[in-house]
């Protein structure tokens, strides 16, 4: 926080409470109420088939949910998810990135084609995936794969988790090339002819010079990602439905089932509390390492 | 060893033209400046000789082997960019020791040769900061060690010293004209800057357009300037040039008339200037001084004092203005009438396609 520069006049103290406060006010009950309503509730037997079975729980509902094997395949589904879409928009952007930044002729139609998916609403991109691309009777897939004499995969039975990664890497890898695209174009040329008279060929160019200069902004698509990637809920409901078995439940699936397909309001307040939890963790790690990064 | 030959090389953008045929002999162990004024191509030329910029048409030798087609690494040169292009991730060792690791040296090689650079250049307190935590001279200073890390044939300079600061502008040029007496290097040196030019070259190299206007010593361009351009471009405050007509032959050269009736006689050869043409006289501003029994009378219109020197803008017949160059501070004032001198041999004549006719006695220090 800065201090006002202007420094107040002596007698006359300036006090900026009555400014601040209402903001502060909103924002607190905005975020406090909810918290302190969903730790409540995760302590409470709440569950709405029953509205009879009442009372405090206590930890029952935490003790019901680490013992249960789906909480641990969702956070697995979870880890893996975030990790692998990271993975590959990361590394997908940034080759594109460095692509996109040659010129060639239809260079900015090029651009704008690969920075739509973006525009794309996740339930809307979910159905496409869904029903176009991935169906192995009706989706573009399948009709390859039997062009080519290939049996046609069914891809959300198969590999339902792979399907899924593979839909919100499509959605967020124009996010990650939009970011490191502006980053690529504004390093310095001369840079880079400095490393070509160095002897640098274009593969030394780009681990030496063009890599370290995109360090900042893969930080940046890494963090904002990061945020996002945890809460991925509407292509799972869309395609898979958390399935087949657990195989595509995550964290944020696995507590809307508890509370709106299993009506146990205090089972999935537990879950919401566990969430809580692992996002401050990863956000104690990531504003870390990224805020030193940032600084240099 | 390390000489350049560029013969008729030509560059292209699309249809235009921005090298138009370019001829030069670069001699071992020379320190040659490119000037000329923004747009002429100078920094084309030099990415050319680098590798930067492809090759249109023409040659490129390097000791005798011809080029175009070797790529930038592998010319043997080394550059010096006007943003020095450091690395802004690595250490200044680093920075310095890049081209090395790429080319597979070991690490005492590498460690030999910073060390041997670093001494030379007085960085070896700033090895392992990086460039953002050097100062401006520093970082040139950096960017030149990257360069001599490589012993390169041929050294180019692309107008290394703009950014800094006048002061600190003045000192490195005494430094790279030290460096180069110390590495005995051929070198490239591109500047629209002609005190640079004028204090460091062996040979400048005029551009205008895309094209050679003169090559020569420094004081033979400043002496003997070829043409109009040249000798409006070289030299600060600029040659006065007037337009006038040739009265006549005289044993010591041609009489031309001046503006407001006087005559003074240039020393220059005469067969190009029969009596009645038009032809431009050249002064420089050092050739005028205030005399009673001058050629040229005038109004002095306006006085810059830089104490040592007294620039004096005379407004003379026929609406010309022509600048003297006084020595000291001389008592000369705004709206004053004053009659001017002019030295002869520091005359210069100019025939209607802008020639220069040729001095009949050379300078004695532009051979």
């Amino acid at each position: 926080m800065s201090t006002p520069t202007t420094a107040p006049a002596k007698g006359r103290r300036f006090n900026g409470l009555p400014f601040i406060g209402p903001s502060v006010t909103v924002l607190l009950i905005w975020m406090i109420v909810p918290l302190v309503m969903t730790v409540w509730f995760s302590l409470q037997r709440y569950n709405l088939l029953d509205p009879t079975v009442t009372g405090f729980a206590g930890l029952d509902n935490y003790e019901f949910l680490v013992t249960d094997p789906d909480f641990w395949a969702s956070l697995t589904n979870t880890l893996v998810l975030v990790g692998a879409v990271l993975i590959i928009t990361v590394v997908g952007g940034t080759l594109l990135a460095v692509l996109f930044d040659q010129p060639f002729p239809g260079r900015n139609i090029a651009r704008l084609f690969a920075i739509a998916p973006f525009f794309v609403m996740p339930t809307v991109a979910a159905l496409i995936w869904k029903n176009l691309m991935m169906h192995p009777i009706y989706g573009v897939f399948g009709a390859v794969a039997r062009a080519l004499g290939l049996p046609a995969i069914d891809w959300f039975a198969e590999y339902p988790l792979l399907s899924v990664i593979l839909i919100v890497s499509w959605e967020w890898l124009p996010f990650a090339l939009l970011i490191l695209l502006t980053a690529v174009q504004s390093l310095d040329r001369e840079q880079l002819e400095a490393a070509r008279m160095d002897g640098a060929g274009a593969v030394a160019q780009f681990v030496y010079i063009v890599l370290p200069h995109l360090s900042r902004a893969i930080s940046v698509v890494v963090m904002i990602e990061t945020i996002f990637l945890l809460t991925v809920f509407a292509e799972i409901y869309v395609t898979t439905a958390g399935g087949p078995g657990n195989a595509t439940t995550n964290l944020a699936f696995l507590i809307y089932a508890r509370a709106l397909l299993q009506y146990d309001v205090g089972g999935a307040s537990a879950g919401g509390v566990v969430a809580i939890v692992l996002a401050n963790i990863v956000a104690f790690f990531l504003v870390r390492t990224i805020a030193r990064r940032l600084e240099v | 060893m390390a000489t350049l030959r560029l013969r008729g090389l030509r560059k292209s953008y699309g249809t235009t033209e921005i090298i138009k045929g370019v001829d030069l002999d670069i001699a071992d162990r020379e320190f040659a400046v490119f000037v000329g004024p923004s747009g002429c191509g100078k920094s084309t030329l030099l990415r050319m000789i680098a590798g930067l910029e492809e090759i249109t048409d023409g040659d490129l030798f390097i000791d005798g082997t011809r080029i175009n087609d070797v790529g930038p690494a592998d010319r043997g040169l080394a550059m010096v960019f006007q943003s020095y292009a450091l690395y802004p991730h690595m250490s200044v060792r680093d920075n310095m020791a890049f081209a090395l690791k790429l080319a597979g040296a070991s690490k005492a090689e590498r460690a030999a040769k910073v060390a041997e650079a670093s001494r030379i250049l007085q960085l070896d307190a700033y090895l392992d900061r990086k460039p953002k935590d050097l100062s401006g001279g520093q970082r040139q200073r950096v960017a030149i060690g990257r360069a001599i890390v490589r012993h390169p044939k041929i050294f180019l300079f692309d107008e290394p010293l703009s950014n800094l600061d006048a002061a600190l502008r003045g000192q490195m040029r005494i430094e790279l004209a030290r460096l180069h007496r110390d590495l005995k290097a051929t070198m490239i040196y591109v500047t629209h800057d002609q005190v640079e030019a004028m204090t460091m070259a062996d040979k400048i190299v005029v551009l205008q357009a895309g094209r050679i206007e003169q090559v020569g010593s420094p004081l033979e361009l400043y002496h003997h300037p070829a043409n109009l351009f040249v000798a409006g471009f070289i030299g600060s405050p600029r040659m006065n040039l007037l337009p006038v007509r040739a009265t006549g032959a005289d044993p010591a050269g041609v009489r031309v008339a001046l503006p407001g009736g006087g005559e003074v006689v240039v020393p220059v050869d005469g067969t190009r200037a029969a009596p009645g043409t038009g032809v431009t006289l050249g002064i420089r501003p050092e050739a005028l001084k205030p005399g009673s029994d001058g050629a040229l009378a005038g109004e002095v219109s306006h006085v810059e004092r830089l104490g040592g020197l007294t620039l004096a803008h005379v407004a003379v017949a026929d609406g010309a203005t022509v600048v003297a160059q006084i020595e000291g501070s001389a008592p000369v004032r705004t709206g004053e009438a004053i009659r001017l001198t002019i030295d002869p041999s520091a005359t210069h004549l100019f025939d209607g396609d802008g020639r220069a006719l040729p001095h009949r006695s050379r300078h004695p220090l532009a051979a």
